[in-house]
């Protein structure tokens, strides 16, 4: 198991390091998942299964999806349909895709020994994480969901339209 | 976890990622990659609050997680706006041409 977390902790620093090298936001983007991905599964493999989950859905699967739509918004015109095809040659996903079938290889390899209970660390189950966020973390909890209602509204106002910056002199 | 993996080891983990998501930030140019690196430095705290829970055996290293996930949500929400609002302003995602101020 201490293979696994090593060679994932490797595809984590390499991913990011080719997310800030790359010019095309798209590759970027799609190196990061890896990266992502790449540190969910050193949580599992540390014995957090619930962030290793949390960082799969939320991290991985929300918020990347709205910087996928935000990316695809900006593109809007008819030069979008061959910067497509130019973004969907081998070169550009065969890095990504190679990343991720490790992390599958890895992934697999340690559920099968996560039956047998040898992950690195001692296992905190999501049990405990739950009765620790809704018992001494339960104001904490609710201001965290103060903030997100803060980031939605705040979001929905500046989404709106062309807003005018300095319009009053 | 302290006997197969040293603590020291995953703390320097998570100071790689950090290190390479302020490269980022300070190297690049376009807003939406700055976001990304942004992003990349609120999980490399996340890793090192995960660790240090895993080395305690405590579950408040997760929920640091937590708090940390939804801060980074609001965040790129209204980042992400900031930026369409940008874009339909400047019709450029570079930052450089957006640092005038009109003061």
């Amino acid at each position: 198991m201490t293979v696994v977390f090593y060679i994932s902790a490797a595809v984590a620093i390499a991913a990011a390091i080719l997310t800030i090298t790359r010019a095309n936001a798209v590759h970027s983007l799609l190196y990061f998942i890896c990266s992502l991905l790449a540190t969910a599964v050193m949580f599992f493999v540390l014995g957090a299964p619930f962030v290793a989950a949390l960082v799969v859905i939320i991290n991985a699967g929300a918020i990347m999806v709205l910087f996928v739509f935000v990316v695809m918004m900006l593109n809007i015109g008819p030069q979008t349909a061959e910067r497509e095809k130019t973004w969907l040659r081998p070169r550009a996903w065969i890095g990504p895709v190679l990343i991720t079938v490790l992390l599958i290889i890895e992934l697999v390899y340690s559920l099968a020994y996560y039956q047998a209970g040898e992950t690195i660390g001692e296992v905190v189950e999501p049990v405990d994480v739950g009765i620790a966020l809704f018992g001494p973390y339960l104001l904490a909890v609710e201001l965290v969901s103060m903030l997100l209602l803060a980031g939605l509204l705040g979001a929905h106002h500046l989404g709106r339209g062309v807003l005018k910056f300095g319009g009053g002199r | 976890m302290t006997a197969m993996v040293p603590t020291a080891v995953g703390l320097a983990i998570a100071a790689v990622l950090f290190c390479t998501g302020l490269v980022g930030v300070l190297v690049r140019r376009n807003i939406i990659i700055i976001l990304l690196s942004i992003e990349m430095m609120f999980n490399a705290c996340g890793l090192a609050f995960v660790f240090a829970g895993s080395y305690w055996l405590q579950p408040d290293g997760q929920v640091m997680y937590f708090f940390i996930l939804t801060v980074a949500a609001a965040e790129v929400s209204v980042g992400l706006s900031l930026v369409l609002q940008m874009y339909r302003q400047f019709g450029s995602l570079d930052v450089n041409t957006v640092n005038r101020m009109r003061g």
